[in-house]
C-alpha cells in the first residue's frame, strides 16, 4: 500500500502539465438520462461525505447489515464551512464522493453546477415520495418530471419558544398572531425585558419568516431564474421587525455567542422563533431557565391561520460520476427512512426526520423535562406539515446570505433599513447569477 | 554609492542624539513612559484572548455562560480533558499526533532541503545562479492559500488526495528558508573553511553536513521554527486535502467540530479546551528553541 502510494506521489511532477488543461475542460459529461440505474456486479464500496457528528453509528447498522455494499464515511466541516467547496473542487477533479450531505438551500447550486446525478430511475426511488413531508420532496425533485437528485434528510420546522414562566408571572397572554406578538413585546419591554433578538447573520431565519408569510424569491423556468427579495411578502416581514428593531422592542446580540445565550440564560429574552433543533440549543446555552420553556406555534399574520415557516434541513444527495448510483441510492434511501438509523442519528446529532413517520419516533415521544414536560414535538411535527411546499431556494444562496447579512448588520446599528439591504440584496444576487452565466430574468 | 550617503546620513542624525553620562544613548523619561504604556496596553490585547480561553477551559459546560467569562468559576480543567479526550474514542490525541507528525517532519525535511539550496547557491557558482535564486524568491510572494486548489488538482491527478502525503508534500518547500539560508552560509560560513575541509579530504557532501550546518545552526533553527508554525497552523491545504478524520491535524479537528456545534452544543465546550491544548506544543517549541534563536539573531547583527 504504502509503495503505491509513494509511486503516485511521485507521478505527480509529471502529471502536472496534464492536470493543468484538466482543469480547465473537466466539465462534467452531460446529465444521466432518467432511465438507467442498474445494479453493479459484485460487491462495491461507496463514499459518503457529511459532517453530521456521529453518522458513522447509522452507517455501521447498513455495512452490518449489507456485505455487499459497504459505505466508507468521510468528514468534513459543514456545507458553507468547507464541505460545499470540497464538493465542487472535487467533481472538478473528478473524484468527487460516491454520497454528499447538501442542505436544502444550497441544492439549486448544485443543479445548476450539474453536480448532482438523476437517481429517479433506480429501484424504489420515485415510490418513496409518499414517505416524506411533502414540501422536502419537492425540494429534491426541483418540481422536474422524473428526477429526483437526493433524498431529503431532515428538516427544522419553525414554531416560538417562549418562557411561560415569566408570561404567566406577568399576566401577558402568549401570542398567536404577529400582532398580539407585537403588543407583548411593548408590555415586556416595560418589564425590562425583550420579547425577541433579532438575528443579524442569520438570514435563512428570515427567510423561514418570508416562507410563513408566501413570499417566494427565487423561481426558475425555462427562460431563467426570477429574483424578488423585495416582493409584498418580503417587504411586510422587514417592515414588521424593522418597527420592533426602530422601537427598542428587540435585543440586537450577535446571534450563537456567549452574550446571546448568556441573556436568554439571565431571562432578559423570553420567546425564539426558531426550529426544531433549537430546542437543544436553548437547552445548552440557558441551563439556568430549565423547566420554565415551552413551545407554541409560530404568530400568524391572520388570526386562527396556521402556516409555518422552515429555517434549516439537510439531503443526502448522489454526486456527479459516481460508479454505482444504484446502491448509492438505496443507501441514500434507507438511511433516511429506516427507523434504527433515523433514530441513531436522532442521538448523536439531534437530527429531526424529514419522513412523515419520523415525527412518531420513539425519541419524539416524551415529554422534555427542560420544556416543562411538555412534548414539544408536537408542535413542530404539526408545523412540518404546514410548512408552504413551494419555496424556491436560489443558486448562489451562500453570496444572498452574506450579502443581505452585511446590510441587515447595518440596519441594526440604525444605518438604513432591514427593506434596504434586501434591495441591495437583490441588485447583487441578480449580478453573481449574471457573473456564473446563469440565466436571470430581470 | 547609496551606502555609503546613507551612512552619512546616519552619522548626522546621531550627532544630534545627547549622549549620557555613561556614554549610551539616553531617552527622556516621557518617552519612556509612553513606551511602556504602549507596550503594557499591547500586552494586555494580545494576553486577553489567552486569558479568556484559560479561564474558559476550566470551567464546567453549565457555568460557561452563567458565569463571569474573565474569572474563575470551580475548577474542572482535569475533568474536561478527560471529556475531550474520551469524546469519539480519543480522536483528539489522533489530531494532535497528526500535527505533530506534519509540523515536526515537514520543518524538519524543509530545513535541511532549504539549507541544501542556500548553502548551494552561496558557495558555489554555476551558471543561472541568480536567475534560480530570484525564481525562488519570487516564491514568496505567492501566498500558500493561492496554491492550495491547484495542489489539490494536482494530487487528485496522482489519486494521492486524502493522504499523508497530500499535507506533508507541499509542506517541505520553504522559498523563505532557501533565502535565509543563502545570505546566512554566505555570511557565517567562510570559504577558507570550507578550502581547509577539502584539503583535509572531506568531500562536498561532508563539508556541509559536518562543517556548514554548524555554522549555520542559528539560520536553521529560525527556518525551523517558522517552518513548524506555519506548518501547525496552516488549515487551508488540510481542509481541501483531507476527508478521513483520523488524517485531520488538530486546526481542521477542531474547526470541524466548532461547524457541528448547531447540531450538538455542547461540543462548544470541547472545541475551547482542545483549543487550549493545541497551543501548547507551539509554546514549549517555540520556548526550547528560543535560546538558539535569539543568539542566532544576534550574531548575525554583529557580524
Amino acid at each position: 500500500m504504502a509503495i503505491t502510494r509513494v509511486a503516485r506521489v511521485g507521478a505527480i511532477a509529471a502529471i502536472s502539465a496534464l492536470a493543468l488543461t484538466a482543469c480547465s475542460t473537466a466539465a462534467p459529461e452531460g446529465p444521466a438520462a432518467g432511465g438507467d440505474c442498474a445494479p453493479s456486479d459484485g460487491p462495491v464500496t461507496l463514499t459518503f461525505t457529511s459532517w453530521l457528528p456521529g453518522v458513522e453509528e447509522a452507517v455501521a447498522i447498513w455495512n452490518e447489515e449489507n456485505p455487499d455494499i459497504q459505505v466508507e464515511v468521510q468528514t468534513g466541516p459543514n456545507g458553507n464551512g468547507g464541505t460545499y467547496q470540497n464538493f465542487f473542487n472535487q467533481l472538478a477533479a473528478g473524484n468527487a464522493p460516491d454520497l454528499g450531505q447538501i442542505e436544502f438551500d444550497a441544492m439549486p447550486n448544485f443543479r445548476v453546477q450539474d453536480g448532482l446525478e438523476n437517481i429517479a430511475a433506480c429501484e424504489g426511488i420515485l415510490e418513496a415520495e409518499e414517505l416524506f413531508v411533502p414540501w422536502t420532496w419537492s425540494q429534491v425533485t426541483f418540481g422536474e418530471e422524473n428526477a429526483v437528485y437526493a433524498i431529503p434528510q431532515d428538516t427544522g420546522p419553525m414554531a416560538m419558544f417562549y418562557r411561560a414562566d415569566l408570561f404567566e408571572e406577568n399576566g401577558i397572554a402568549v401570542p398567536t398572531t404577529w400582532e398580539e406578538y407585537e403588543a407583548a413585546a411593548a408590555q415586556i419591554r416595560e418589564l425590562g425585558g425583550y420579547i425577541n433578538n433579532f438575528s443579524q447573520s442569520d438570514i435563512n431565519a428570515f427567510a423561514g419568516l418570508v416562507w410563513q408569510t408566501g413570499g417566494q424569491w427565487f423561481s426558475n423556468d425555462a427562460d431563467g431564474w426570477s429574483v424578488n427579495l423585495t416582493g409584498p411578502e418580503t417587504t411586510q416581514v422587514a417592515e414588521y421587525w424593522q418597527g420592533l428593531i426602530d422601537n427598542d422592542l428587540v435585543a440586537v446580540y450577535p446571534p450563537w455567542t456567549d452574550e446571546w445565550n448568556a441573556a436568554y440564560n439571565s431571562s432578559e429574552i423570553w420567546t425564539w422563533v426558531s426550529a426544531v433543533w433549537g430546542a437543544n440549543t436553548i437547552a445548552s446555552g440557558a441551563p439556568d431557565t430549565a423547566g420554565n420553556w415551552a413551545v407554541a406555534p409560530m404568530p400568524q399574520w391572520e388570526a386562527g391561520a396556521s402556516a409555518a415557516g422552515n429555517w434549516g434541513g439537510s439531503t443526502t444527495a448522489v454526486l456527479k460520476g459516481s460508479d454505482h448510483p444504484y446502491e448509492a441510492a438505496q443507501f441514500a434511501l434507507w438511511l433516511n427512512t429506516d427507523a434504527d438509523a433515523l433514530t441513531a442519528m436522532n442521538r448523536t446529532a439531534n437530527i429531526y426526520p424529514a419522513t412523515i413517520e419520523g415525527g412518531s419516533l420513539p425519541a419524539f415521544g416524551e415529554g422534555l423535562e427542560f420544556y416543562g414536560g411538555q412534548n414539544i414535538y408536537e408542535v413542530f411535527a404539526e408545523a412540518g406539515n404546514n410548512v408552504d411546499p413551494n419555496f424556491t431556494w436560489g443558486p448562489t444562496m451562500t453570496q444572498v446570505y452574506n450579502d443581505v447579512a452585511d446590510g441587515f448588520s447595518a440596519a441594526v446599528s440604525g444605518n438604513g433599513t432591514l427593506l434596504d439591504a434586501l434591495t441591495a440584496g437583490q441588485a447583487s444576487t441578480i449580478a453573481a447569477l449574471k457573473a456564473a452565466s446563469i440565466p436571470v430574468k430581470e | 554609492m547609496t551606502v555609503t550617503t546613507e551612512t552619512r546620513a546616519l552619522r548626522t542624525q546621531g550627532a544630534r542624539v545627547k549622549p549620557s553620562r555613561d556614554g549610551g544613548i539616553r531617552e527622556s523619561a516621557i518617552s519612556r513612559a509612553v513606551a511602556m504604556a504602549v507596550m503594557i496596553v499591547a500586552t494586555l490585547y494580545f494576553l486577553t484572548p489567552l486569558w479568556w480561553l484559560f479561564v474558559a477551559s476550566t470551567k464546567t459546560r453549565q457555568e460557561f455562560t452563567t458565569t463571569n467569562p474573565l474569572w474563575f468559576s470551580d475548577f474542572a480543567l482535569f475533568d474536561n480533558i478527560a471529556a475531550l479526550i474520551q469524546y469519539r474514542d480519543g480522536v483528539f490525541l489522533q489530531w494532535l499526533a497528526n500535527s505533530a507528525l506534519y509540523a515536526g517532519v515537514g520543518a524538519a525535511l524543509a530545513t535541511l532541503i532549504a539549507a541544501m539550496a542556500g548553502y548551494a547557491i552561496a558557495k558555489y557558482s554555476f551558471r543561472g545562479r541568480e536567475t534560480f535564486f530570484n525564481v525562488i524568491l519570487g516564491g514568496i510572494l505567492v501566498p500558500a492559500t493561492a496554491l492550495a486548489l491547484p495542489l489539490f488538482l494536482l494530487f487528485s491527478q496522482a489519486g494521492a488526495t486524502n493522504t499523508i502525503w497530500a499535507v506533508l508534500l507541499p509542506s517541505l518547500v520553504s522559498p523563505f528558508g532557501v533565502y535565509l539560508s543563502r545570505i546566512y552560509a554566505a555570511a557565517s560560513v567562510p570559504d577558507e573553511i570550507i578550502e581547509a575541509a577539502r584539503i583535509d579530504g572531506a568531500g562536498e557532501v561532508r563539508t556541509f553536513f559536518t562543517v556548514a550546518t554548524r555554522l549555520m545552526a542559528p539560520a536553521l533553527v529560525t527556518i525551523f521554527l517558522f517552518q513548524f508554525v506555519a506548518i501547525w497552523n496552516n488549515f487551508f491545504l488540510p481542509l481541501i486535502m483531507l476527508r478521513d478524520e483520523g488524517l485531520f491535524p488538530v486546526t481542521l479537528g477542531l474547526y470541524v467540530w466548532n461547524t457541528q456545534v448547531s447540531q450538538i452544543p455542547d461540543i462548544r465546550a470541547l472545541v475551547v479546551i482542545g483549543s487550549l491544548l493545541s497551543i501548547i506544543p507551539l509554546i514549549v517549541t517555540f520556548l526550547a528553541l528560543q535560546r538558539f534563536w535569539q543568539s542566532g539573531l544576534a550574531n548575525g547583527g554583529l557580524k
